[in-house]
């Protein structure tokens, strides 16, 4: 079974730009309804199915997404 | 989920200290974000930070200087290559690099380009290959496709009249001043991490002293070419990707 993962999402610095959800392939992002001080509407986690393979992060433009995965 | 695991023993991907941390002023989507990441994670993996210094160009990374943690300095428009040339002469055990658009490596700056190249001085050349100007409202850049719209091209690029879209990548790798010369893209994650590994694999040959790596990089320009994100780098896929395909174009002989 895949090691489960999770992110942490810097939504000050997210422009809603959607180049990660198209990167995860358990569909954990999506875009929100809320607006961050910039005025985008950031990407937020909608599941649990997290498997921490950084692709969101790692495509990101603006480094926004951190990821953590469990060791054993 | 009852178990917490963000926690310092499961970190598996963070920025990193190469890159600071002001929010970027890319529009939403634009590759120069993705492309300055990768730049910075290849200086942090080889732990050069405090050896490197990068040449920022006129373009949309004309601030470029804020966001790499690393000794920079600002070149006018198309001059990177030379004022590069004048600091690795002057520090020639430091990592030297340029970043530059299409419009400002391609255009206002083909000849200290082609001149650096050409004389085989050791720096890594960045190129961001958007197809059009970016900065200045998407007027078209001697890389835009044919047939393609820009600001200056609304009825789309006719090569007849505005000439051929030039692929200076190929013309550069025909220079026996340069060592090794690719072309990568950061739209996909795959593409992403191999984009690193060729910056990081240019920044190594600097020290052999061999000449000029020069890594381009197929980039999006969401506004310029009035696509969402996504779209964009979708039309790249089937739009670009054809023109200016990506893979190594020259490479060390063994
Ligand atoms: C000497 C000079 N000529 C013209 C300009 C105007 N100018 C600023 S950016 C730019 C084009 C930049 O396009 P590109 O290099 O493709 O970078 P991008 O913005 O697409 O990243 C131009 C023509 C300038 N700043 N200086
Ligand atoms: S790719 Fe980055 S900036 Fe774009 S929506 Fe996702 S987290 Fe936000
Ligand atoms: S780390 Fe992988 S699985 Fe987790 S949200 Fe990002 S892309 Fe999806
Ligand atoms: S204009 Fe184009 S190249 Fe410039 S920041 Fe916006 S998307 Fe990026």
């Amino acid at each position: 079974m895949a090691k489960k993962g999770d992110i942490v999402i810097d939504i000050e610095k997210c422009k809603g730009c959607e180049v990660c959800l198209a990167a995860c392939p358990n569909d954990v992002l999506a875009i929100g309804s809320e607006v961050n001080r910039k005025g985008y509407r950031y990407a937020v986690k909608v599941n649990s199915d997290c498997i921490g393979c950084a692709n969101c992060a790692v495509v990101c433009p603006d480094a926004v997404i951190t990821v953590y995965r469990e060791k054993k | 989920m009852s178990e917490n695991l963000i926690t310092p023993e499961n970190l598996v991907y963070k920025k990193t200290k190469s890159m600071t941390d002001r929010i970027l002023h890319y529009c939403p989507g634009c590759g120069h974000g993705t492309a300055h990441r990768m730049l910075a994670e290849a200086i942090d993996e080889l732990g050069i930070q405090g050896e490197t210094i990068g040449v920022a160009p006129v373009g949309c990374s004309v601030l470029a200087y804020y966001y790499f943690d690393v000794d920079m300095q600002e070149a006018a428009h198309g001059r990177a290559p030379a004022v590069a040339t004048g600091i690795k002469r002057v520090f020639p055990e430091k990592y030297v690099f340029t970043y530059q658009g299409d419009g400002d490596l391609a255009a206002i700056g083909t000849a200290e380009t082609i001149h650096a190249c050409n004389r085989g001085e050791n720096i890594l050349v960045v190129f961001i290959n958007n197809g059009i100007y970016g900065m200045t409202g998407g007027q078209m850049a001697p890389t835009t496709l044919e047939g393609m719209k820009s600001s200056t091209s609304p009825r789309g690029r006719d090569v007849k009249t505005m000439g051929s879209p030039l692929k200076i990548t190929e013309m550069i790798a025909q220079l026996p001043g340069t060592y090794f010369v690719t072309r990568q893209a950061v739209h996909t994650p795959a593409n992403v991490r191999k984009t690193k590994r060729a910056l990081k694999k240019a920044l190594e040959y600097q020290k052999l002293n061999k000449g000029t790596c020069f890594v381009e990089i197929v980039a999006n320009c969401p506004s310029g070419w009035k696509m969402t994100p996504v779209q964009s780098n979708k039309w790249m896929e089937e739009n670009m990707f054809p023109f200016y395909p990506l893979g190594d174009i020259k490479v060390p002989e063994k």
